[in-house]
């Protein structure tokens, strides 16, 4: 009983869900950067396609978006959000158990995910591969997830509800809408279902699914980690908490009509593919005012950023995201679409975007939270956080200008006519001048991943009670830890 | 009233709800506790650390 009243007198903090999807953050980003390293080396040398089904790109390339999004991606998301929303309502997440249900049920999801999309199992949605059984498991996830996340606001013991959780419970209650409509499908047996959508219908649903996943999944989620780790890291509250506000709404409420800009020149009503387009390029305003105020929190910090490398991690990862949210609207001009569509310039666009913002943001705010969660001053080493935030930003940038040179390259060749009507190049031609791109492609992304394997070690020897960390490089800032 | 009087109208409602939502969030009104609420990432050390030592003494 006296137990019982020092927990409610004197509450603590559930860090060790947070510690187990911060730990399988590392090793699913290891995971499916390194099937995105094989199947990059398998465009620019097919014969790594092996002939075997299990192991062609067709195959691996699902498996590398649904390990780096929701295995990697989702695990950062699940181990921040969990820790954000209990240090900012100085309460403890309602529910241990539940807690631990929604880990062991989302590594369940990862693994079947992982066994089923070799075998050739899939809905063929592009990022909702996963066929039905895996889809209601992620449901009974999410939902969990949502109860513990709400649950520990409606318990919180502050009166204001910080910017950041609104981010994340804006993420969690539009990611459980766009999954369940999306997925809805009549089952045939165990591995194989049908779309409940027909058609022109079934883009359309797949799409606003599709483009909000990068909206609510890819980037309301980070959001809330910008929200919370960069004020915390630079040690100010953000520049503006009423900017914030207005970046909250005005981003979810433009969001969730841009996913049209996938279906350009399509079967999709024009005035559908139109609608796309405005309200793709109104999402500048949104995405640039929620970026200047990340910027901004640095104002009169701005030195920091050179002892700092967790802080340039998120600085970094700041300018990707100004860059792919101006990219993007671009690129949803209808006209400009024209030239990039069906080009390797959607994939630098989303690299941009998923490298340099997402995984960056990600590696910052764990390399702030894994030393306080694991009881540690800081992390074990500051400078191999710095050579990792070189590798990751060198392979970033190689891997972006070599696939917007490739995209450029195969959108003019591809429209290149003669002056009897005739294409100037055979498809194969545009293939052959891709490969140095490919080449390039494939050593940015390698040397990404390379730098998560320095981070895993740092991060291993961060959690060994037996090691201390070492000492500061000479001239490094002391704090900003805890 | 066609469906594009409605759209004209639901236009400048989302207008006049971005302009009510700015003139909210910049009145001196709330500058005190929303200057509170920013500093929500500080006002937790002890608790932080409390979970940290508890933690240590269980081990």
């Amino acid at each position: 009983m006296s137990e019982l009243n020092a927990a409610l007198e004197h509450p603590t903090y559930n860090y060790k869900v947070v510690r187990q999807f911060a730990i399988m953050t590392v090793v699913w980003g290891i995971v499916g950067m390194l099937v995105g390293v094989l199947i990059a080396a398998q465009l620019a040398w097919p014969v790594l396609n092996f002939d075997l089904p299990w192991t062609s790109f067709g195959r691996l390339r699902p498996l590398h978006t649904n390990s780096v999004i929701f295995a990697f991606g989702g695990s950062a998301l699940f181990a921040t959000s969990y820790y954000v929303v209990q240090r900012t309502t100085q309460a403890r997440l309602i529910s241990d158990k539940l807690a631990a249900f929604t880990f062991w049920g989302w590594q369940a999801v990862i693994v079947a995910a992982a066994v089923t999309l070799p075998l050739g199992l899939t809905s063929s949605k592009e990022y909702a591969e996963l066929e039905w059984p895996i889809d209601i498991l992620i449901a009974v996830v999410w939902v969990s997830y949502a109860i513990v996340f709400f649950g520990t606001i409606v318990k919180r013991k502050v009166s204001h509800i910080y910017v950041a959780n609104w981010f994340f419970g804006g993420f969690i209650v539009t990611v459980a809408v766009l999954h369940i409509i999306n997925s809805a499908a009549m089952p045939v047996d165990m591995t194989k279902s049908y779309s409940a959508y027909a058609g022109t219908v079934d883009a359309m649903v797949q799409w606003w699914y599709g483009h909000n996943a990068v909206g609510f999944f890819l980037t309301a989620g980070f959001l809330g980690m910008m929200y919370y780790f960069v004020p915390k890291q630079a040690e100010r509250p953000v520049y503006s908490y009423r900017l914030s506000i207005v970046h909250f709404w005005t981003l979810i409420a433009v969001y969730i009509w841009a996913g049209p800009h996938h279906l350009h020149y399509t079967a999709l009503p024009d005035w559908a593919q139109s609608l796309g387009m405005v309200m793709s390029i109104i999402l500048l305003a949104p995405s640039w005012g929620g970026m200047i105020n990340g910027m901004m929190t640095l104002s009169g910090a701005w030195h920091k950023l050179r002892t700092d490398p967790i802080l340039r991690f998120m600085v970094v990862s700041l300018s990707f995201y100004g860059m792919s949210t101006f990219e993007g609207p671009m690129m949803s001009i209808k006209t400009v679409n024209a030239l990039s569509h069906y080009t390797d310039w959607t994939i630098g666009h989303v690299h941009s975007g998923a490298l340099g913002w997402v995984a960056m943001i990600s590696i910052g705010s764990l390399y702030h939270l894994i030393p306080v969660v694991f009881g540690k001053n800081r992390m074990y080493s500051i400078e191999l956080i710095n050579v990792h935030f070189w590798m990751s930003t060198i392979g970033t940038v190689m891997y972006i200008a070599s696939m917007w040179v490739n995209g450029i390259l195969q959108g003019l060749m591809w429209r290149a006519y003669n002056e009897d009507g005739t294409l100037t190049y055979t498809f194969v031609e545009s293939l052959v001048a891709s490969h140095p791109g490919y080449l390039v492609r494939l050593a940015g992304g390698a040397i990404f991943f390379s730098g998560m394997l320095v981070m895993a070690y740092n991060v291993y020897m961060t959690t060994r009670k037996d090691v201390a960390e070492q000492a500061l490089p000479a001239g490094a800032a002391q704090g900003s830890h805890a | 009233m066609d469906i594009n009087d409605l759209r004209g109208i639901s236009t400048a409602l989302l207008f006049f709800a971005f302009i009510g939502l700015c003139i909210w969030a910049w009145s001196s009104k709330r500058k005190k506790s929303f200057d509170e609420a920013a500093n929500l990432p500080f006002a937790d050390e002890e608790l932080s650390q409390r979970t940290t030592q508890e933690e240590a003494k269980n081990d």
